[in-house]
């Protein structure tokens, strides 16, 4: 196996009632995922399975070629889990926290991938400096979650868990959060699965989609990919002559070549609109629900 | 070598925020306050010849040892609602590096409180007898008093599903401590509760307690007039093999359990009931 992330044929039951069936899908060394969809499709259960924290009723997973569920501590090394911290730690200052949950990595250090990351340096990363002899329960919300992210980051993981990561952001450090992932994401060493119903952020932050609803994958691409297949066609618009056009295309690459080929500088405020991934994302939903 | 290095860190870190932070500091300092003043009005009280005062200071001593179980179970609950657990599931070596550390900050501060409690009640109380001698009892009674309550601590914080329910526990360990000769001797009360109150843990820290710090005339008023320490190690030993064999059983169910999902909803949960 070569991913990072190998999962076949998972399945989660609760009591009678299956939550996921069977669910497939492969993540490469540096790849960024978003696992989307509705409350209630699996999400969360996906990735609490692959975090080691849940054991399957079924199928099969690999994180770092292991089984998630017999991971040894050497494995859980390599694995950072963002978790959505409430008020733990609340006595600790930020540092003081860092430094001390970096310790617990020192022994996996290996020569490739030093570790834990310094906390100074981390600190800065989360743009948390001046707040890092704070108290951990006097930040504000923002603040701690950036806190969340730097405490999934400090062993320098090679694969990075994000459940939700944004719920209850507001628009500023939703916007500072996803500078963060992307600035994580551009090394191209740690493979990043994050789990959201926002489709925004998913095509914002992925590198790939993969779209789940009632515990089946039912679309996996990129962002661009996804709206092609469903949507199928993107918006063309232009002025010439003092007229304004509107052409729907499949390749509004082609058509606007064609279209300077033809007419050349008479083209003026020329304008392509990708195929919106938000009708894409709904209609995969609908056509999931309608199937079942 | 991770887990203890790491766990006695992280003890000493929470043993130095307590006694850094307001509401904290303040229980550290309520208890032993409490009790000296309990030992300032009985000081002109006797009991078969003896001053009520000095044979209820050991057994404070053996009582306040005995609610490091309270606190341990406490903080289990505590820090199980709030995803301390989980970070320290998510983190290698996480689980016995908390547990480590909470021993450490809980015998900590049980040792702490002990100090501040005595330091002001010998000046207090006549009657006592201390000498070199009475050092390495105290020292073996309270290091074995700690092994047999702080797992069954453990165990008891496992249980419970949420801090609310917590507050159970506190009513039969009240009731325990009432029939545990703490604040007057066990032989006042009725013989059936003699035997009950001899089961729990409690009386025998009390009395290895005042075995260290009392004449040997005060043996008179014990059960059987002996300080029975063969018979305190006895019972101490059974509960800390008790403690120790359940500890990890159920210690390990309860993380297993841990999921950030689990997390959020005892987070609703609790916002649930605050709102």
């Amino acid at each position: 196996m070569s991913g990072v992330i190998e999962v076949e044929g998972l399945r989660m039951r609760y009591g009678s009632a299956d939550v996921l069936h069977g669910v497939t899908f492969q993540a490469r060394r540096g790849e960024v995922l978003a696992l989307l969809g509705p409350n209630g499709a699996g999400k969360t259960t996906t990735i609490e399975i692959l975090e080691g924290f849940r054991a399957r009723s079924g199928g099969r997973a690999e994180v770092l070629g292991a089984d998630p569920a017999r991971g040894d501590e050497r494995w859980r090394a390599r694995i950072g889990v963002v978790l959505q911290s409430w008020r733990d730690h609340g006595n600790w200052r930020v540092r003081e926290l860092l430094a001390h949950l970096g310790a617990y990595y020192a022994a996996y250090a290996t020569p490739r991938i030093p570790r834990p990351w310094d906390a100074d340096r981390l600190i800065a990363a989360v743009g948390l400096t001046e707040h890092a002899g704070k108290k951990i329960k006097t930040l504000s919300g923002g603040q701690r979650r950036r806190l969340d992210v730097a405490i999934g980051l400090v062993g320098r993981p090679e694969v990075l868990f994000l459940d939700e990561p944004t719920a209850s952001f507001d628009p500023q450090a939703r916007h500072d959060f996803h500078d963060l992932v992307r600035d994580l994401a551009d090394d191209g060493e740690t493979t990043v699965l994050l789990t959201t119903h926002d489709l925004d952020e998913a095509e914002k932050l992925a590198d790939r989609i993969l779209v789940l609803n009632g515990g089946r994958i039912v679309a996996d691409g990129t962002a661009a990919e996804l709206a092609r297949r469903i949507a199928g066609e993107d918006e063309v618009r232009w002025l010439m002559n003092g007229r304004r056009f509107v052409q729907k295309t499949a390749d509004s690459t082609a058509f606007a070549r064609d279209l300077f080929a033809r007419h050349g500088e008479d083209v003026r405020e020329l304008e392509i609109r990708r195929g919106s991934l938000e009708r894409t994302y709904l209609s995969l939903v609908r056509q999931a629900e309608a199937g079942s | 070598m991770t887990a203890l290095r790491a766990g006695w860190a992280r003890g000493l870190a929470e043993l130095r925020q307590s006694f850094t932070n307001g509401p904290e500091l303040f229980s550290h300092l309520l208890w032993p306050g409490l009790m000296v003043a309990v030992l300032f009005f009985v000081r002109d009280v006797s009991f078969g010849g003896l001053p009520l005062a000095a044979l209820a200071l050991p057994g404070i001593l053996g009582m306040n040892a005995a609610t490091g179980m309270i606190s341990m179970s406490q903080q289990l609950t505590a820090d199980r609602e709030d995803g301390t657990l989980l970070r320290a599931k998510a983190t290698p070596h996480g689980m016995p590096a908390y547990l480590v550390g909470k021993v450490i900050s809980v015998s900590g501060g049980v040792l702490a409180d002990l100090v501040i409690f005595l330091v002001p009640a010998v000046f207090l109380v006549d009657g006592l007898r201390i000498g070199p001698g009475s050092w390495p009892t105290l020292a073996w009674v309270l290091a074995l008093g700690l092994v047999a309550t702080l797992p069954l601590g453990a165990v008891l914080g496992s249980l419970f599903p949420s801090a609310r329910a917590q507050g159970l526990v506190q009513l039969p360990f009240m009731a325990v401590i009432g029939i545990s000769g703490v604040f007057y001797p066990l032989t006042a009360l009725p013989a059936w509760l003699q035997v009950i109150g001899q089961l729990f843990p409690i009386y025998w820290m009390g009395l290895g307690m005042r075995s260290a710090l009392l004449p040997d005339s005060a043996v008179a008023v014990e059960v059987g007039e002996s300080w029975r320490h063969l018979e305190i190690a006895g019972v101490l030993g059974a509960w800390a093999v008790l403690g120790l064999l359940l500890a990890p059983v159920v210690l390990r169910r309860m993380a297993r359990r841990e999921s950030g999902s689990g997390v959020a909803a005892r987070r609703e949960r609790a916002l649930r009931r605050v709102g």
